[in-house]
């Protein structure tokens, strides 16, 4: 392994790391004024203009907290559940392409880390570690409501694993690779030859199964609100919360990516023009996850298991059959 | 309607109606058909619309509270204000104490005194806010429209004793010969034309 190529991936790490944690910021100031704005309120606006500081005072109350550990907690599984949330969330970033390849004073970027063979693979795996987050550090809390929390949120993940997987299976079999790169690349010719339109199915799925993955509105059932507490974070305070926000903030722009790559065409044949539609596609899928919380009830969590087991796994196993057998005659 | 029904019909107005309810499907076909229907019924597409709506349309209800404040009624009951008669600009109260005897919550205290003019003059005023609970007896039954509430609702400070010395609560002497001293219009203020209402006393019995 050359230094080059050494300095070069470090360089996207940082990049990436710094571009999400402000977007991630950025995402809970838009989320307060979007979510306002649907409800006939301003949201932020006293710190700086329209409230954009508001992230910059967000930020430094939650690293200027007291770091909390409560009695009785299982004190380094408790310590260490936050950054497995935060971690994976961003490790999940490392196979994304979020941007065509482009060259500057003549050297050519590829914006993706590590461009693997299994990069679609590789992400739902770490997305799907990142449950691990959620689920140790409600059950390290000496809290019932957050093991209660806890057991909830493992059950809706490991679910909707099934889902991701089998409505991913039918699109993957269709481009013959797990890169996201080829995703892209089979998808170049134009807006007709997106997924979208041969895997409609598999599309609307995976859109659901994203809000389950990240705990977004219709499924918000991770930290309960009905139950007036923040679910598995209850007991935690500080940075140490906020790295649980981070994570689930990354996660959603993340997925956002993998929807508009797998299913939306991507950046397509690479130009300038592909990449900003690259930006409009994941805007709208994270606008789409903040209306849907201005607009939808929270269902219950056995109406979820209901709608995962019932109706949204047969659909994927059909569309999965369904598809090979259009492959095969 | 016989003269006893109509006082038996409960209903506020006659477009009262049952809502249509379906019963619940009991069998599996049925419950299928139910979650398909409801499914393809689009109804999640109104909720976004719907919000989408009120996005664009950017109807916002804020009142941006330092900043803006709502108009109050003239007859809110906030903190208390001592009047000073129009014409001479002297005190209205007359320490007659009916405020003190009548607060039911006990937090009124003042002390009177003859003074070298052998008028009753008042020497302390003082209201405990801690204890007032801003029912308007004190302004309903002062004779002289001396004690009244006023607007002032933003009684957050170290002490709220800070709110009622007396000579915060009177009114002072320029803007009262600004011609800026408010009448309270709420208990026992006097009504509007008023002085066309006034009789004579009859004198002769």
């Amino acid at each position: 392994m050359d230094m080059a190529y050494l300095i070069e991936t470090v360089v996207k790490i940082v990049v990436i790391m710094l571009i999400f944690s402000a977007l991630a910021g950025l995402g809970t100031y838009f989320e307060r004024k979007v979510l306002a704005f649907m409800q006939r309120r301003l949201g932020p606006m006293s710190v700086g203009p329209y409230g954009l500081l508001q992230v910059a005072a967000d930020g430094i109350k939650l690293f200027t907290k007291e770091d909390i550990i409560p009695q009785n907690v299982v004190a380094p599984i408790f310590k260490f559940a936050p950054v497995i949330t935060a971690a994976t969330a961003f490790m999940a970033a490392a196979a994304i392409p979020f941007w065509p390849q482009f060259t500057v004073f003549g050297y050519t970027v590829h914006p993706i880390v590590a461009d693997t063979e299994i990069g679609l693979l590789y992400v739902l795996a770490v997305m799907a570690i990142g449950l691990y987050g959620l689920l140790l550090g409600g059950m390290a809390s000496a809290n019932k409501f957050s093991l209660i929390s806890a057991a909830r949120t493992g059950a809706i993940f490991i679910s909707y694993e099934v889902v991701t997987g089998l409505s991913l299976l039918a699109p993957i079999m269709i481009v013959g690779s797990l890169s996201l790169v080829d995703f892209n690349n089979y998808q170049a010719g134009g807006v007709s030859h997106w997924l979208v339109w041969t895997q409609p199915v598999a599309f609307i799925l995976f859109w659901i199964a994203a809000f389950a993955e990240t705990g977004r509105t219709p499924f918000h059932l991770i930290a309960n609100d009905h139950e007036i507490i923040d679910g598995f974070g209850t007991e935690y305070s500080g940075m140490r919360w906020g790295l649980f926000f981070i994570g689930e903030y990354a996660n959603m722009f993340f997925i956002s990516f993998v929807i508009a790559l797998v299913f939306l065409g991507g950046f397509g044949d690479g130009g300038l023009g592909g990449a900003l539609a690259l930006i409009a596609k994941v805007s709208f899928f994270f606008f789409f996850f903040l209306w849907t919380r201005a607009a939808w009830p929270d269902v219950r969590p056995d109406q979820l298991m209901w709608l995962c087991w019932k109706v949204l796994m047969p659909l994927a196993v059909v569309n999965v059959v369904v598809t090979g057998l259009v492959m095969m005659f | 309607m016989s003269n006893i029904e109509q006082f038996k019909n409960r209903n506020v107005s006659e477009e009262y109606f049952l809502v249509d309810i379906e019963d619940y499907p009991t069998d599996g076909w049925g419950k299928f058909k139910r979650v398909v229907k409801r499914t393809f019924q689009g109804e999640l597409f109104v909720g976004l619309w719907v919000v989408l709506r009120e996005m664009i349309k950017f109807d916002i209800h804020t009142v941006q509270y330092p900043k803006e404040k709502m108009p109050i009624g003239p007859r809110y009951r906030a903190v208390h204000e001592m009047k000073r008669l129009w014409e001479s600009g002297t005190e209205r109260c007359i320490g007659c104490g009916l405020c003190e005897k009548i607060c039911i919550s006990d937090c009124i205290r003042m002390e009177t005194k003859i003074d070298e003019n052998s008028r009753k003059e008042v020497s302390e005023y003082s209201i405990n806010l801690g204890r007032c609970i801003f029912c308007g007896y004190c302004a309903e039954v002062c004779p002289e429209l001396a004690i009244t509430h006023g607007g002032r609702y933003e009684n957050a400070s170290e002490q709220r004793a800070h709110f009622v010395m007396y000579e915060d609560m009177l009114t002072p002497i320029d803007m009262l010969k600004a011609g800026q001293q408010q009448e309270f219009e709420g208990f026992g203020a006097i009504t509007p034309h008023e002085d066309e209402r006034v009789k004579k006393t009859p004198l002769a019995y």
